[in-house]
């Protein structure tokens, strides 16, 4: 039987203690101070590979913009190692730590400065694609939701073994794309609910 | 250290959909979610070590130049994972309204004063022995627009993480007795009375501090067993 502490909603008013300095306008006086723990912005300066810009909408079940939500991002370095005792490999970027955290605005989007992850091991010692672990909180969500944000210029999406297991009908959720005529920059939209509804991971 | 994460564990959680809470109905996926292996992706997570933490970070009536009003109290306990083991260096964030049921946030219109003397943020890191300790004050109850009349039960929010992406935890802690349980549907969306009891701080006669604060103890238990070496082929 197990005992572990049950999840609760995240509520409304999260920002001023876990996104203090992100897009959510909490304080428009700005007379409070706390700083944020962790940052949208995850490159370091010894982080090699790509320096990307991902951003997207969150909306729900009505397609309507969520504006307090927030998002947490893990993922492996340029090389494809997690920053992370499981992860036993020589890891060159140390500083790099692979987590972020970012809240919606006004109109529901999120940002995430990072670097192009590279592919790391999977189930069974196939490789899987160059991937980003996505964690979704926000009111009205009494436990966060994961799901995975692939990158549309990977041809190794095609033999992703998690990638490969949803439907192809939605795997379209799943990609990440690149905006065209910008510098390297990606967009992923989220949808909670409905027709076009993200997968999400029972895991 | 090799975990595994059992899914059953996770039926002590709230369903997606809660429709007594009124805000699930249009932000719960309607789609089943898709079972997927656990890969080194959700085995591993951020590590967070005291270098994320200045002093005072876990004493919230030291963040101003005043002391906040209010009840003074202490809340501590230990952080662990299901085989009731210690989580030491794990981030805790919390956040809480102030005395008077009043967030900082600028979408609270609940009419309580602000105290320019409390923002209500605090985090701390466990030490060896999974332990982490806070000082705040006790918040008080507050309105919300959920239906008639509602109103939050006396609650202080918690953000922790454990050894993995897969143990990260939103979580709130209430405190004992309160009156305003049968009438929440955020605290009851856990429907399992043992279950919703595990987020109910206990009063801590033995670490109340004489003639300054009283306690309460929360101890935290996140997802992850120790793995036997059967289990212990993810990858
Ligand atoms: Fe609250």
């Amino acid at each position: 039987m197990s005992e572990i502490t049950p999840s609760q909603t995240v509520g409304p008013f999260f920002a001023y203690g876990l996104t203090p300095n992100g897009r959510c306008e909490w304080d428009p006086n700005g007379s409070y101070s706390w700083k944020n723990t962790v940052e949208s912005n995850l490159v370091t300066p010894d982080a090699s590979g790509t320096r990307i810009h991902i951003e997207g909408t969150v909306r729900d079940g009505d397609g309507l913009p969520i504006n307090d939500c927030m998002i947490e991002i893990w993922q492996a370095d340029a090389q494809g190692r997690y920053a992370h005792g499981r992860d036993n490999r020589p890891l060159p970027n140390t500083q790099f730590k692979g987590f972020g955290r970012s809240a919606t605005d006004k109109a529901g989007v999120y940002a995430f400065d990072t670097i192009k992850p590279g592919s790391v091991a999977g189930p069974g010692g196939k490789p899987q694609a160059p991937h980003i672990v996505v964690c979704i909180f926000s009111r009205g969500m009494l436990r966060q939701i994961y799901t995975r944000l692939y990158f549309d210029d990977e041809p190794a999406n095609a033999s992703d073994p998690i990638l490969t297991m949803v439907p192809a009908d939605r795997r379209g959720t799943l990609i990440a794309h690149k905006q065209p005529g910008a510098d390297n920059q990606y967009r992923f939209d989220i949808r909670v609910q409905g027709g076009d509804e993200t997968v999400f991971f029972d895991i | 250290m090799s975990l595994i994460y059992p899914k059953q564990s996770l039926e002590a959680y709230p369903k997606h959909l809660s429709p007594g809470y009124k805000s699930t109905i249009k932000r719960s996926p309607s789609k089943p979610l898709m079972i997927v292996p656990h890969t080194l992706s959700e085995l591993t997570g951020p590590v967070y070590g005291h270098d994320a933490i200045q002093e005072n970070d876990n004493d919230l009536t030291k963040q101003h130049k005043g002391e906040p009003l209010g009840e003074r109290i202490i809340v501590h306990g230990h952080v662990l994972d299901e085989d009731k083991r210690p989580v030491p260096n794990a981030l805790v964030e919390l956040w809480q309204a102030n005395a008077c049921g009043r967030y900082v946030h600028n979408v609270d219109q609940h009419p309580a004063p602000l105290d320019p003397n409390f923002t209500g943020a605090g985090r701390t890191v466990t030490d060896a022995k999974g332990y982490y300790k806070f000082i705040t004050v006790k918040p008080g109850a507050y309105p919300w627009g959920n239906h008639p009349n509602a109103w939050r039960p006396n609650h202080i929010h918690f953000s922790v993480f454990g050894h993995s992406f897969l143990s990260r935890l939103v979580t709130q802690m209430y405190f004992p007795g309160d009156y305003l349980f049968p009438y929440d549907p955020i605290f009851n969306s856990v429907t399992d009375e043992k279950a919703r009891a595990r987020m109910i701080s206990t009063f801590d006669l033995e670490n109340t501090v004489p003639d300054w604060a009283l306690a309460f103890r929360f101890d935290i238990v996140l997802r992850g067993r120790e793995a036997t070496p059967l289990d212990n082929d993810e990858h």
